[in-house]
This record gives C-alpha cells, structure tokens and sequence, in this order.
C-alpha cells in the first residue's frame, strides 16, 4: 500500500471525512481552515476559510453539495464545496465537537461543549441542500446532557435515533423527532471517554473508539454490543470498512503521555481487526504522532488516516487486502458462488 | 456560633461535677501497668536436679557450675540450693548471672540438657516463673489440654501431577495487584489454577523445591500450598523485606531492614529477645522461631586502610549447606560463624576465624571427595591481600573446619566465586591488576573438587573484564561476558563479548583441560541463562533500551563439527535469535523445555508484559499485561527415578516421543477444527442477523412510503439539475499503469 502523504495543514489533525463517492477528502485540524482533497491523487481541492478557532469536525452531504463544520470559535459553518462560498453560521455558547449530516442530508446535528456553565448538548438544524437556498436560524431541537456530557454524536437509519457517546464511557439513544432519551447503557469502561463513533453504510450499528483501549461494534436499535476489539493502545478512532469484513482503529498514546518514547513504544499504527472474528490482522505504519481520526472510503477502495503529526496518509488498498480470506469465509462465498450458478 | 476557648470553660466543662472515683479503670490499670525492672532478670532457676543433703551440696555445685559457665558467667556464690526441713535440697536451685543476655542464652541452650544419665535440667527465667508461676495464675485441677483430632492435609506435592497428563509445569505471575498460577499451555493461553486479588504485598517467592508459595505482607510471610492453596504456615516478621528458604526447605530466613520491636502486649510467634533484631531463623515444620540475628554493622575501614563503601546489605545473608545441616554467615572481614541445624547453635561454639575474608560460598551439593571417607559439607571463602600475605582462596571442610585446599594469589583486586551446580568445579574469577594498578585482567582458577588433592587450573588470561559467568547446570563447560571498558553510568553500555569454554576430550570418564571453544564479538548481551538441564544455553540483553536480543545455543549440535573444535567436548550452533523488547528478566522452566521472559513494571512501564519460547528459540506466545510486575515458574523436586530408570528412558526416547507427538498433534488439529466451527458459527451468526436487519429496515421503508435507497433518489435529482439532458459527462479519468517493478533486498 503506498500512501498519498498530504501535508496541507500545520497542526494536528481532528477529523478526516471521504464523500459518499469516495473521490473527494475533507479534513479539519487545529489550525483555522478546513482541507478538501482529490482522494486518488492528493491533489488539494481547496480549502475553506473563515473560522478563527482549531476545528474539530466536518461533515458532507450525500451529494457533496454541502459541508457542515464545527469549531472551537463557537460556530458551526455551512459552505459550498465547489466554490467554497460561507453560506450559513451558527453561534452557540461552547465550541462544537461533533457535527453530521442524516442520511438524506436534511438534518444536522451538532455536539456542542460543556463550558463556562453551559452544560454540554446536541442540537438539531434544518438543512436545505442547495447553495442559493436561506438556511433557518432556528434549532430544531436541542438535546441536554445533564448527566455526562456527549462527545461524539451521529444519526442512525431513517434518523429514526440520535445515538451520542459520552464522556463517562456510556452510549445514548435519542428519539431522532422529540429527542427524548431512550436507552443510556454503559459500553466502555466507566470514566473512559468514547472518542468516535462512526456508522456502517447502512447506518443500522456503528462502532466506538474509546480510552479504554476498545472498541465495539453496537446495533443502533437496541445498543446492543456484537464485537470487541481490544487494543493495546488508548484509540481516537474507529472506522468500518465496506466491501470486506474489517475495522480500522487508530490511536496512540497521547500525547501528552509520550515523553522519551519513540515510535515503536507510541504505537502509532493503524490496525485492521477483522469485524466479524475480532482478531487482528494487520497494522499500517507511517505516522509519527497518535492517529486522531481515520475513514474508511465509502466505495470500499482505500482508507485516510489523520495523525497528531499534522499529516494524513490516504492508503489504496492493494490486492492482498481484497484477495485476504479466512477459510471459513472463502468456505461461505465458494458455496454462494455454487448457489448462484444453480 | 462555635463555643470559643473562653466560653468553653465557664460552660462546657464542669471539673468540680465530676467524680473521678466513680470511674472504674481496673481494666486498664492490668493492661497498661508499667512492668518495673525487678531486678530479676538475671536469675534463672534450674529445675530436675538430683537430691543432696548439705555434704553431698559442693560437689554438685561444681558439676553444675561447669555446665552453667558455658553460656555465661556465674560463680559458687550465685548458686542458691534451697533445702527442706528433712535435711535435703529441693531439687532446685537458683542462679544469678553477671548479665540478662547471659540468663536468656542459659533458658534457650540449658533447658532440657541432661546433667548425667538420670536428670534433665529445666532451667527457666525467674522472672517467668513469677509471671506464669504465680498463686492464681495456675489452675489448681488438672484439665488434659485438648488435642485436635488429626486431619489429613492435602498432598503438598499434588502440583506434579499435571491432570492433562502432559507433565506441565506451572507458574505464578504478579500482575497489578493480583497473583495468579496457571498450567503453561504453550501457544495457548495459559489455563489458570488460582488467581486472588492482594495475594501479596511486594512480591511472591516459590519454595526451593516447589511446595509452598509464599506471599509478603507487613505482617509477615506466609506459605501457602496444597491443591486448594489454603495458607500453610504464617511467620509474623513485622515489617519482612526479604524471605529465603534453606534448600530442603526445613528452614526459612526473614529479614527486616527495621529492627523488630515487640510490643508491650507480646506477640504472637516472637519473644522479648529478639527485640532489635533484624534476621529471624525459623523451622517451617513447626512454624516456630529458632533463632534471631542483628544486623551487623559493615566494617567502616578495609584491609588496606581505604575506606570501603558499605555494602547495601549482603544477601542471602545466611547461607546454607547443601543438606540444611549448617547455615553460615560472613563477619566480614573477621570470621565466618557457621550454626549447628536443629539448634542453631555455634559450631564448637565458636566463630571461624579468617583475617580480611570477604566472601564465601557453600557448596550447592553434597561433595563426595575422591578419598574422603567422612561426612562433609564443603565452602570455599577468599581473604585479600594483608600487607605482604598473599590474597588466598580456601576451601573449607564443615565440621572438621579444615582448608582441605587453598591457593595464595597475588595483585588481586577482586575475587568472586562461583560453584558448579553439583560442587564438582568451583571457579574462582580472580580481577588482577598490575603493579601500577592501572590495568586490569581476569584469570579463571578452576578447583576440580572431586578429583584427588583438589588440583587448580588456570584456564585463560582475559585482558577485558569478565561481567558475567555461568557454569552448565550438571555440567563441565561455561560461558563468560567480557567488556572492555568497566561498566560504569554511560549512557549507551558498552560492547560486549561472548565466550564460550569446554574440556578437552580426553582418555575414558577424566575431564580434560578447560579451553577456548568460541568468542562472539560486538555483542550487547549482559546476561546468561542455562537450561536447567545444561546443553542449551540464552544469552540475553536485559535492562537495556537499545538491544534485547535473545540468542539461544547449542552446545551439542548433532550437525557437522568444525575441524578446530574436533578435541573439543562441545559443538556450538546458534539456534535462533529472538527479540523481547524492553525485556527484564528471563527464566527457563524446570524441565529445560521452555522459556519465559517479561519486562516487569518494578524496572520501567514499557510493554510490560510476557513471552514464552521453547528451548530452541521460537516464540510460542507473548501476551502485553498492564502493570505486569512478576513471573515465577513453580520449581520441581528432584527426580525419584534412579540413575538406571532415566538411562532406560534415554535409550527409549524415540518410543516416547513417539507417543507424545501423536498425542500434541490430535490436541492439537482438535483444537483447530475447534477453532474453525466457531469461526463458522461467528460468520453465520453475523450473516443471519445482517439479513434479519436487512429486512426489517427495508419494510419500514416501505411503511414510512420512502425509497428504498434514499441517496440514490437525491443523487438523481442533482444529476439533473448538474446536467440537463441526462447525458453522463466524463470528466477525468485515471489510469495507473506499472512501469517496472523492481524488488531489491538490503541486508
């Protein structure tokens, strides 16, 4: 795998996100602009200027017409990818951690800090995907967390549910309409904060990055946990692969922790679980800081990986990856390929 | 508002109301009364004395006198023989000696000697007697005291018999704040036997032969064993840091860097006379003290007037011959003071008087020598140089304290002495300097034990310094590691090299001369580690940040030998190379067929944790562990096999092996089709669900009148408005094409 190494930005990296295509790259850091990428070449689309705090999430609509980001200046920010024209902001209180689009890219939700006496919450905002439209100031909803707050948040299927993932190690479902909390079960070690979240295709589980140096595989209906994968390493970040049966977790001791260790000892790797065994199957090195976030290409071709390092590696994935089977799963799709020409 | 000081005593506090005599503090008075100094403590009363009238009187005095003046000074006049109205003594008589420690060492060595064929004497502190003898304090009837009835115990030897029939062995590892013991599975986690949570307080430390594991705890140690690990024995040293066992396990050493103080109240195990004491010598059989030591202050000026740095704390302080008869400790510089076992009395009730000694070692076997008839345990010791006497290695004979062999050196700087497992070689690694003591060189004086006269070979002149020595375990060959440089605070150790040495071949069961085999140059290595069972050999890079290389060799590699080594007695070969970073420690299994290495939190917090090789070097397992602090495999008793039995077990091995082969495959391939129908169960679970969520999304879809795929239809609708016509524009398209492939491989 040769990765395309785009040092665009000059701190650290906060999220990496792909388009639904998967040929465009969006990536925020903590140094005020946000970064959009031709995924195959490393070609910098353009970036989008305007905020005057680190950011720390962006995200894209489904036809990549739109881009939602949320930053440390208190605002999230709507802008037109193609011309990266500000079309929209929104104030809050506290910065904002998280912000995604719904599956239909009507709704976005956004995480906002607990600060300065403000507790923690994740709101709502109406979305009209067109450049030319006026976007509405009000809050459709606004979710509190009283208890502890939320640091990652995402829509699931039909936005049916807003799941959020706390700092205290437990995973919430919100009623998507009212935004009345249904289930908060307690998935990651107490106290250890979840650091991603993030859906598989068609948003019905989703996977979470923690301290706890785990990450799990939880159905967004019943939150209930399919798959551990347990790592030696606090991890930031989560991602589940289309096409082939794996998980991408990135992580890395933080850091602040990392005083005379080199490398080796950082465990600064992303590492590729198999999703369904939840064994370990390979690792890929490169960054020289704690991996912060990683995506998996929608289309199932490559990954992106965001390091504390400043840089992000985009990796195609070369034959091997898509040739690698267990013999019980090459068992299943020689028996499925014998069905199939019955 | 909170009563202040002033309103506190107008108020709060009425003296003159309160009647003191009403409270009643007998209870306390009996527990906290001050023991006042009698004046007792130097009376000791002797009880099982014959009768005599007052003729009879001064002859038995004198006899007495004899016996009672070997543990301290006492005179006629300090002998009080009451008599009775008959005209006859009592049968008892007091004595006063010069000093309380003289009356205590009279209880501890007199009480129960005999006196002559007919009587034994009881000799008891006066002090005692008034305590425990006093009216009231002894029930008048006799009640027989109460005898448990007997209780079988758990076979403490249970651990041999693994109940897989594989002949594992077991080990225990400290990790956090919980002990654990497990079977050691190989590749296979480890299946575990007992696992408790603050088991210890600082470490754990098995017995030498297997039996009991014993736990450290401020209170003191305990020995826990059996098959359902109850607690065995409990030895209160308050405050123990380190424990050690003699080598049959009869005897066990504590030592506290805090001097025991007993309380007013007493305590349980200890007695008044080891207050200030450090060292506590007791008999694991009856879980009882024998004896208690002082430390002993290190001498401030050394032989040659410099003033030597005082050692940390030399330990094991009490070192033990071979079969638990003797247990011996350095007077440095002075005398070496060896202690009779079961009593823990002075040999010949004196100290082995050795100017300037600085060491000394028991043999670790019982030695037969070629010619010695008597029964005897062996040490060797070495003195330095003094004025113009030459530095000497000696080799003592216990209890006929004879130097059965010594040998004077000169321009010694350093000695250090180092046993072959059975006692058959002893070396003497001798540092020399020369005259203008600027450089330094190591020669190996090699004393064959158990051939006649004892006869010294030199073996090599090495000019670097030796850091490192081992003999094989039941062997005759050993390795060493040199470095150029003396070993200092440097940042980055310096090289190091190792060397490998063996007999010569010679004429039938001789062993032939020590020689050269083989030096590996440019190496990190620091540490040697034999197989319990000699041949194998790992040589390891331990507390370093750099390297932790693991070589593992043979010394009898059944492949093709080198021309040069063909007088040789051993075939070199490195098997494998192995590498545990950060690794602290290493330790072969028993049985020679594995071994464990961990880098323990106790030395630094970088991948802590374990891994386990089989003795040619490959890795078989490793396992990371937070906080992993601590692995001990469970040590084995001797074989019960005779010489004969093992032979026969030898020749047959490929029989055996046989056996045991096939059996390890069929665990083996069982395991793995386990392994597979859970995988195949895993996948099917996961694929059955997947369909079931499919479904039930799809007809909610349906339900809410929503397109099945919602993206699709947005993306349609911005194709649209993006292009008109419909018309599907190209825009770029990529293509990679691989020119030449190239592949280089770089040593």
């Amino acid at each position: 795998m040769r990765p395309v190494l785009l040092s665009g930005h000059e701190r650290a990296l906060t999220q990496v996100k792909y388009n639904r295509e998967g040929d465009l790259l969006f990536s925020t850091a903590k140094d005020q602009h946000i970064c959009a990428w031709f995924a195959h070449n490393g070609e910098r689309l353009g970036t989008y200027q305007g905020h005057q705090g680190a950011i720390w999430t962006v995200d894209v609509d489904p036809t990549s017409t739109i881009i939602a980001s949320g930053s440390a200046d208190n605002t999230i920010r709507l802008w037109e990818v193609k011309t990266g024209k500000l079309l929209k902001t929104w104030d809050f209180p506290t910065a904002v951690k998280r912000v995604e689009f719904n599956e239909d890219g009507t709704k976005l939700l956004g995480v906002t800090e607990k600060r300065m006496g403000h507790l923690g919450t994740i709101v709502v905002l109406d979305i009209k995907v067109d450049p030319e439209a006026e976007q509405s100031d009000e809050k459709a909803l606004t979710i509190v967390c009283e208890e502890s707050k939320a640091t990652v948040a995402g829509w699931s299927y039909l936005s049916k549910y807003i799941i959020a993932g706390h700092e205290d190690g437990s995973v919430s479902q919100y009623d998507g309409k009212t935004g009345d909390l249904i289930y908060n079960v307690n998935v990651h070690e107490l106290g250890s904060p979840i650091t991603d979240l993030q859906w598989n295709q068609d948003r019905t589980y989703f996977i979470t990055a923690s301290k706890d140096k785990t990450a799990k595989l939880i159905t967004a209906k019943e939150l209930e946990v399919l798959k551990t994968y347990v790592a030696d390493t606090p991890l930031n970040s989560a991602a589940i692969t289309p096409k082939k049966e794996y998980v991408i977790l990135g992580g890395g001791q933080a850091a602040m922790d990392v005083t005379t260790t080199s490398a080796r000892q950082g465990k600064f790797e992303a590492r590729f679980y198999h999703k369904i065994f939840e064994e370990e199957i390979g690792r890929v090195r490169g960054h020289f800081g704690p991996l912060n976030t990683v995506a998996a290409d929608p289309t199932g071709k490559g990954y992106a990986s965001g390091g504390e390092d400043g840089y992000v590696r985009v990796h195609q994935f070369d034959k091997g990856y898509f040739d690698f089977n267990y013999e019980v799963e090459r068992e299943r799709l020689n028996r499925l390929a014998a069905q199939g020409g019955n | 508002m909170a009563p202040s000081y002033e309103t506190l005593r107008d108020e709060n506090l009425d003296e003159e109301d309160f009647d003191y005599d009403e409270v009643d503090v007998s209870d306390l008075k009996e527990k906290y009364e001050v023991q006042l100094e009698q004046g007792y403590d130097t009376f000791v009363v002797i009880d099982g004395l014959p009768e005599v009238t007052e003729e009879q009187k001064p002859k038995l005095v004198k006899f007495l006198l004899k016996k009672l003046n070997t543990v301290g000074k006492t005179s006629e006049d300090a002998i009080f023989m009451p008599f009775g109205d008959h005209g006859k003594s009592l049968r008892f008589a007091f004595v006063e000696y010069s000093s309380p420690a003289e009356a205590a060492a009279a209880v501890r060595q007199l009480d129960y000697s005999p006196l002559d064929k007919k009587h034994t004497l009881r000799v008891n502190k006066m002090t005692d007697i008034d305590r425990y003898g006093r009216e009231g304090r002894i029930d008048e009837e006799y009640t027989p005291p109460h005898i448990e009835p007997f209780q079988e115990k758990e076979h403490l030897r249970s651990f041999m018999a693994d109940p897989t029939g594989r002949g594992r062995d077991q080990f225990v590892m400290y990790r956090g704040d919980t002990v654990g013991v497990f079977w050691n599975n190989e590749k296979d986690q480890p299946e575990n036997i007992v696992d408790r949570p603050h088991w210890t307080e600082t470490f754990v430390q098995w017995s030498p032969l297997g039996t009991y594991l014993t736990s450290v705890h401020q209170q003191g140690v305990q020995l826990w064993g059996g098959a359902s690990w109850t607690r065995m024995r409990r030895f209160a040293h308050p405050f123990v840091n380190l424990v050690a066992f003699s080598p049959n396990e009869n005897y066990l050493v504590t030592w506290s860097n805090r001097p025991i103080s007993i309380p007013d109240e007493g305590h349980p195990q200890l007695s008044i006379d080891d207050d200030g004491k450090n060292y506590v010598i007791w008999d694991i059989e009856t879980n009882k003290p024998i004896r208690s030591f002082a430390q002993q202050d290190t001498p401030a000026a050394g032989p040659d007037g410099e003033v030597k740095k005082p050692a940390k704390f030399p330990w094991p302080a009490f070192k033990w011959s071979a079969d638990d008869k003797y247990v011996a400790r350095l007077n440095q510089g002075t005398s070496i003071s060896v202690y009779e076992l079961p009593n823990m009395n002075l040999l010949d009730k004196t100290t082995i008087k050795l100017d300037g000694v600085v060491d000394f070692d028991w043999a670790p076997a019982t030695v037969k020598r070629d010619g010695v008839k008597e029964y005897e345990q062996l040490f060797c010791f070495w003195t330095p140089e003094i004025g113009s006497n030459p530095a000497r290695v000696g080799l003592m004979s216990i209890p006929s304290k004879q130097v059965v062999r010594s040998l004077n050196l000169f321009s010694v700087s350093d000695a250090k002495l180092h046993w072959q497992s059975e006692g058959a070689y002893l070396c003497v690694k001798v540092d020399r300097h020369s005259k203008s003591k600027k450089s330094q060189a190591t020669t190996l004086e090699i004393f064959r034990v158990k051939e006649k006269g004892v006869p010294v070979e030199v073996v090599d002149t090495i000019k670097d310094t030796v850091i490192n020595f081992a003999w094989e375990p039941k062997g005759d060959r050993f390795v060493t590691i040199t470095t150029t440089e003396p070993v200092g605070a440097t940042a980055v150790p310096p090289k190091t090299s190792v060397a490998f040495f063996c007999p010569e071949k010679a004429k039938g069961n001789a062993v032939g001369n020590f020689k050269h085999l083989r030096t590996l140059e440019k190496k990190n290595s620091n540490a040697i580690y034999w197989s319990p069972k000699g041949r194998f050999v790992v040589v390891a890079t331990v507390h370093n940040t750099q390297s932790s290389d693991l070589d593992f060799y043979d010394l009898d590699f059944e492949g093709e030998k080198p021309e040069s080594d063909k007088d040789l007695t051993a075939n070199l070969q490195l098997m494998n190379t192995a590498d545990h970073y950060g690794v602290t420690d290493v330790e072969w299994d028993p049985s020679g067929r594995y071994v464990a290495t961990w880098a323990s939190a106790w030395k630094h917090a970088m991948e802590n944790g374990y891994h386990i090789y089989d003795f040619r070097g490959e890795q078989l397992r490793e396992e990371p562990i937070e906080k992993f602090k601590q692995w001990a495999w469970r040590p084995r008793p001797p074989t019960l096999l005779s010489k004969e039995e093992q032979k026969q077990i030898r020749k047959n091995l490929r029989e055996f092996s046989r056996v045991f082969e096939q059996e390890d495959a069929e665990r083996i391939s069982s395991a793995d089709v386990a392994v597979v129908q859970e995988r195949r169960r895993l996948l099917e679970d996961w694929y059955n669900w997947r369909e079931v969520v499919e479904e039930e999304i799809a007809e909610e879809r349906a339900e809410l009148g929503l397109p099945a795929d919602p993206i699709e239809e947005l993306l349609k609708a911005k194709a649209a408005e993006v292009a008109p016509n419909g018309e599907e524009q190209v825009i770029e398209e990529i293509m990679e094409e691989v020119l030449e492939e190239t592949e280089e491989i770089v040593n």
